[in-house]
């Protein structure tokens, strides 16, 4: 026993726990199972449902053992241990009354309430409840309250646990869910019934112990125990979140957070919770080609010969830029073709983003998030600089509002003045406050000084533009100024945005000696220089730049570039196959299959490996292990599943020699995400994200109108 | 012997003198302020302990230990005082009469509560429905600071600061921690202890949370010294207390008394017997309505002091006596107190959220003998499911008044039933006089 530790008595049993443990994390480590609706281990302690009550032996009354701490156990007479009982008479008793009264005004509706089979309140109700009801009088019925479009409320099955309370107000941080009323008539509403403004606001949907908050989307769409369960990973931002796909003969129905403390904790955005209708509509289920002037259904054996004839053209007027939610394997395939073909003009960075070699130039950790997710727990100044880290990457900024509630970490923004959830210093909006910043002596260049562990996050808005190396060199010679990189911190961090990129930088999807960049290509394809231009996955470049190139979309939503194309190669979603993808921090992690792909669509690589013996160039691999053994061959980063280097390499790491030296324009650094629910083509296609960009444009009207 | 007028606190309890400073200087308020505060916090503490004073605001906890729970050393966080001025209990009205007539004894008692406890701020939160109150508490505080008996650089030479915070009505900021949360002008709901507000009080700071009583009384003890006071009443159960006696009685009045005195003394000396004299007596809820009523064979010899009426199986709570004769029809009356719990649940824990409503609708329908006979076991199980698993004690408010009735009036829902099912009129009141 240390003196952080405690051996205590539970039933009977010694057991040595940490003093800050409460009991019921006490329980648990000696393998009692503690009924509770209103804990929550990332939430603030309640105390309110009463159903963990458990017996101090000496105490009078039972006690909540979610709000006790172990500390505060009184030992016996004698010097006794201090002991607990959670198989007594006493607490079954306590149990039973609890869960008594949540049942007497809990409606019996089980069988069509969608919690049903997930639901807490059934669960524990047999685990811990009476058999029988001595209530007679007429149950509470509550008004129904309007939550936006995302969560379905039916409030008469609340059992006022405020997990959804204290969720919104300390995680999500728009105090916007409350308790009105008192005693019986207590009701969980929003303000004036407005939806929460919140992009993690359905994470209560998973808070919620029982049917009082359900997803709308799924709302009566299937049963728990109907669904097929896929643990896999999240492409809708740079994260990487963990997540769990749940489908059913072929649709995915829904998508659940799974728990992993470095990446998302438990928590998710909206978009990539209710992002699945998007992957029903819009599909490219076959292959298209252009025939005077309409894309017309074609064969997949014409489809390559097509390609394959256009590919074999000069390899200098060839071209191809690679979107934001490929998948590493289906990239190495690509780009495996395209060396094969001496094609040098390729791209993963469809923002231009001024980031990253091929040539090994420039290390890893300059365009990696290099001090983690979960070191933002340790950081004690924060500079963003041109990112919106709430649109970029929800759930991060959740975790930096957790810094600034924890501690006295002082956070500071270069760039638009949004709202963050948490109070911030704005040291201004143009690249030039960036680079004078070194050359100032007071204000937040101190704060970042006097820092033991500064971070600095450059996002996309500060380097997707044509001064980005410049404003690259800036940040990194101003990590280099604050002693942002010490022997065991590397506070040097890029937000990506794109779920695909730091894979494809890793893997070197950019341009080849003498090969053009993403503008570049665009600008020849303009002017005519470049006859024809793959796109895969790539939606979000302005097409009207493609001139009157002949182009090849890759790609399974029928957004912006398959409407442009004059050829589509239908491939496979994220839910659909096996695939692997870097985060931000560099963390190489597993998506698994959920589904098939839609039709006829094919697995991206499969694809290119196909065209590849069109192209009488076949790629040597025939499955997708021995795809990933030649991937992580060449580079061993792929094969460190779930591993995020952080300040690994920093001694070789010099921030103040990255990007290219010289001026940067004033011009405001702007977040790429401007409307945070569109930001790719399977958000697009998606009713649900469509709903909730209409709302938060008319939100956003609304401000601007007051 | 009953307690003489020489030996009151509150000599002007029933408003018949000036209440402002200068009468309150007459009758000694304010008096050696000073000269007592020089003596040391310690001693205080010490001559408070040394009373036996009991915190008056309903738990009896012994003020001066509570006092000695504050860290001895002012650190980071400032320490305060906060006055329970939120006197909701359904039947007591001392508090009131204390604030409107004799509002120097507690200011004064703030300061040396405030000196004893090295805090320089005090609020005193007054219910919503105070609103006379409010004003006379606040010129009286107006005139001692006009008088630098309080305020920066005061006569006492301890910087203090009096604020008086108006409620909104609720009962439940009666609650300490309920009354912080709401000071602190969040939604007034009580809070987990541990930790206690000694620990971790009014915005985070080390806090005690006194009744008004408890403040008011602490001036004249140290005036008239702890053996004095300690002089009144048994063991444990020392010093005078302010009864506030309505009902059934001939003349319902607050009077201070000693504690420990026989509950038929009381009623008979002071409030003029019982209506219809004292065989007329069916049940009287010796401490407010919380506590669980007591039927006349017991308050034929009991003592009005905590430690005799827990032996009995009620409290003293806040001495506010309810007097109820044989017209009462008490069953209907425990069905009112439990619809007051009920009305006044803040709704934040699950036993009381859920439990005072399911009583309150038995209990309605068992004062018209609508229920089985099974039903009333029923009720003291859910009443006993309520007691003791809340946050705050206002589940076991809402529990006693109702275990109270089924152990000594369980005959008569009996009773009732019988008659409803029988036809018969439910309840037949007995003429008062």
């Amino acid at each position: 026993m240390t003196e952080n530790t405690r051996t205590i008595i539970i039933d009977g049993d010694e057991v040595t726990v940490p003093q800050d443990y409460n009991l019921l994390q006490a329980a648990e480590a000696a393998g009692r199972e503690i009924p509770r609706f209103c804990y929550h281990e990332r939430l603030s302690v309640a105390g309110n449902c009463r159903m963990c009550l458990v017996e101090l032996v000496g105490a009078p009354k039972p006690v909540a053992s979610c709000a006790f701490l172990v500390r505060d156990m009184r030992g016996g007479p004698n010097g006794e241990p201090p002991a607990m009982r959670t198989l007594s008479p006493l607490v079954k008793k306590a149990r039973e009354g609890v869960m008594e009264f949540l049942l007497i005004n809990h409606p019996l509706d089980c069988p069509i309430c969608d919690q049903g089979g997930e639901c807490d309140l059934q669960d524990q109700s047999l685990m811990y409840g009476r058999a029988g009801s001595r209530y007679a009088e007429n149950k509470r019925a509550v008004e129904e309250k309007y939550m936006g479009p995302l969560i379905k409320t039916i409030m008469t099955r609340c059992i006022q646990c405020t997990r959804c309370v204290r969720f919104a107000t300390e995680v999500a941080g728009v105090p916007e869910l409350g308790a009105i009323g008192r005693g019986e008539d207590m009701e969980i509403t929003t303000y004036l019934e407005q939806s929460m403004t919140s992009e993690l606001s359905g994470n209560v949907i998973d808070l919620c112990p029982v049917g009082a908050l359900t997803s709308r989307p799924y709302a009566f769409n299937a049963r728990p125990w109907e669904l097929n369960k896929t643990e896999t990973i999240d492409v809708m931002d740079a994260q990487g979140a963990n997540i769990r796909v749940d489908s059913r003969s072929g649709a995915v129905l829904r998508i659940m957070p799974r728990i992993h403390d470095e990446v998302n904790e438990e928590w998710i955005s909206d978009k990539t919770r209710f992002v699945w209708d998007g992957l029903g509509r819009q599909r490219l289920d076959r292959p298209y080609a252009r025939k005077d002037g309409r894309l017309t259904p074609i064969g997949w054996d014409e489809a390559l010969d097509i390609a394959a004839k256009k590919l074999s053209g000069e390899a200098a007027r060839i071209g191809a830029i690679a979107g934001d939610l490929n998948d590493v394997e289906g990239l190495k395939a690509a780009k495996d073709l395209f060396d094969a073909l001496g094609v040098a003009s390729i791209d993963a960075r469809q923002d231009g983003a001024r980031i990253g070699a091929r040539d090994g130039s420039s290390p890893r950790q300059s365009y990696l998030f290099n001090s983690t997710i979960a070191g933002i727990d340790q950081a004690d100044a924060i500079l963003i600089v041109g990112a919106n880290p709430r649109l970029e990457a929800p759930v991060l900024n959740a975790r930096i509002r957790q810094r600034w509630l924890n501690s006295d970490c002082q956070i500071g923004v270069i760039g638009e003045a949004g709202d963050l959830t948490y109070p911030y210093e704005h040291l201004g909006a143009g690249a030039d406050v960036l680079a004078g910043l070194p050359k100032k002596r007071s204000g937040f260049i101190k704060t970042l000084k006097d820092a033991q562990r500064p971070m600095i996050i450059v996002g996309m808005g500060a380097l997707a533009r044509p001064d980005g190396a410049q404003v690259l060199r800036a940040a990194g010679e101003l990590a280099k100024v604050v002693g942002a990189v010490s022997a065991n911190w590397n506070g040097f961090n890029v937000l990506h945005t794109a779920a695909s990129r730091v894979g494809a930088l890793d893997l070197g999807f950019l341009p080849g000696e003498g090969g053009r960049d993403t503008h570049a290509i665009l600008d020849g394809a303009g002017k005519g220089e470049v006859d024809t231009v793959v796109l895969l996955g790539a939606d979000e470049i302005d097409m009207e730049r493609l001139g009157k190139a002949f182009v090849i979309y890759v790609g399974h939503h029928g957004d912006a570039g398959a409407q442009r194309a004059d050829l589509i190669l239908p491939s496979a979603a994220y839910t659909e196959k096996n695939g692997l993808y870097v985060n931000t921090e560099g963390r190489a992690q597993l998506a698994l299959r959920a589904v098939f792909p839609k039709g006829e669509a094919k697995e991206d690589w499969a694809i290119f490996r196909a065209l590849s013996a069109r192209l009488n160039k076949t790629l040597p691999y025939d499955d997708l292990n021995a795809l990933r053994a030649a991937l992580i061959e060449e580079n061993p980063v792929f094969g460190q599943i779930d591993h995020a280097p952080g300040a690994e390499g920093v001694a070789d790491f010099d921030p103040s020699t990255l990007g290219e030296a010289g001026e940067v324009s004033d011009a405001p650094l702007r977040s790429p995400v401007t409307n945070f629910y569109m930001t790719n083509a399977v958000a697009r296609a998606s009713k649900t994200m469509a709903e909730c960009s209409a709302m938060a444009l008319a939100a956003t009207r609304m401000q601007a109108a007051e | 012997m009953l307690l003489q007028d020489k030996d009151r606190i509150f000599t002007n309890l029933y408003g018949r003198h000036d209440w402002r400073l200068e009468g309150a200087r007459q009758r000694g308020c304010w008096n050696g302020t000073k000269e007592m505060l020089e003596e040391g916090r310690d001693w205080i503490i010490d001559q408070v302990k040394k009373s036996g004073l009991r915190g008056r605001g309903g738990a009896g906890f012994p003020t001066g230990l509570k006092w000695s729970f504050m860290p001895k050393e002012v650190g980071v966080r400032p320490h305060y005082l906060v006055v329970n001025a939120d006197e909701s209990e359904p039947g007591t009205c001392k508090d009131r009469e204390m604030m409107r007539h004799d509002p120097h004894h507690l200011i004064e008692g703030c300061l040396i509560a405030s000196f004893a406890m090295q805090a320089h701020a005090c609020y005193i939160y007054i219910r919503g429905e105070y609103v006379l109150e409010r004003e006379r508490l606040e010129a009286a505080i107006a005139e001692a600071y006009k008088a630098k008996l309080i305020g920066k650089d005061n006569i006492h030479g301890w910087d203090f600061d009096l604020y008086v915070h108006h409620g909104a009505g609720a009962y439940i900021c009666g609650e300490e921690t309920a009354l912080l949360e709401s000071l602190e002008g969040k939604k007034g709901q009580p809070r987990l202890k541990p930790p206690f507000p000694a620990g971790a009080g009014l915005y985070g700071c080390p806090t005690t949370v006194n009744n008004v009583e408890s403040i008011a009384v602490v001036p004249t003890i140290l005036r008239r010294g702890a053996d004095w006071f300690a002089g009144f009443g048994r063991e444990g159960n020392t010093g005078t207390k302010v009864y506030s006696i309505s009902g059934h009685v001939n003349a319902p009045c607050n009077v201070e008394e000693a504690m420990s005195i026989p509950l038929k003394t009381l009623l008979e000396q002071y409030a003029g017997g019982v209506r219809g004299g004292w065989d007329n007596l069916k049940a009287v809820i010796p401490g407010g309505s919380s506590v669980p009523l007591i039927p006349k064979e017991i308050c034929d010899d009991v003592l009005m002091d905590f430690d005799a009426l827990r032996d009995v199986k009620s409290g003293l709570g806040t001495a506010a006596v309810i007097v109820m004769d044989n017209s009462t029809d008490i069953v209907k009356a425990i069905a009112r107190i439990s619809y007051f719990y009920k009305h006044e649940s803040c709704g934040q824990c699950t036993p009381c959220r859920e439990g005072t409503g399911w009583m309150w609708r038995v209990l309605e329908r068992m004062a018209r003998g609508e229920a089985e006979t099974s039903e009333i076991d029923d009720l003291l199980d859910v009443a006993g499911q309520v007691e003791g698993h809340t946050i705050c004690a206002l589940g076991d408010a809402a529990a006693w008044p109702v275990q109270g009735l089924i152990r000594h009036f369980r005959h008569e829902i009996e009773d009732r039933i019988s008659n409803y099912r029988a036809g018969k009129p439910v309840f037949v009141p007995v003429a008062a006089e």
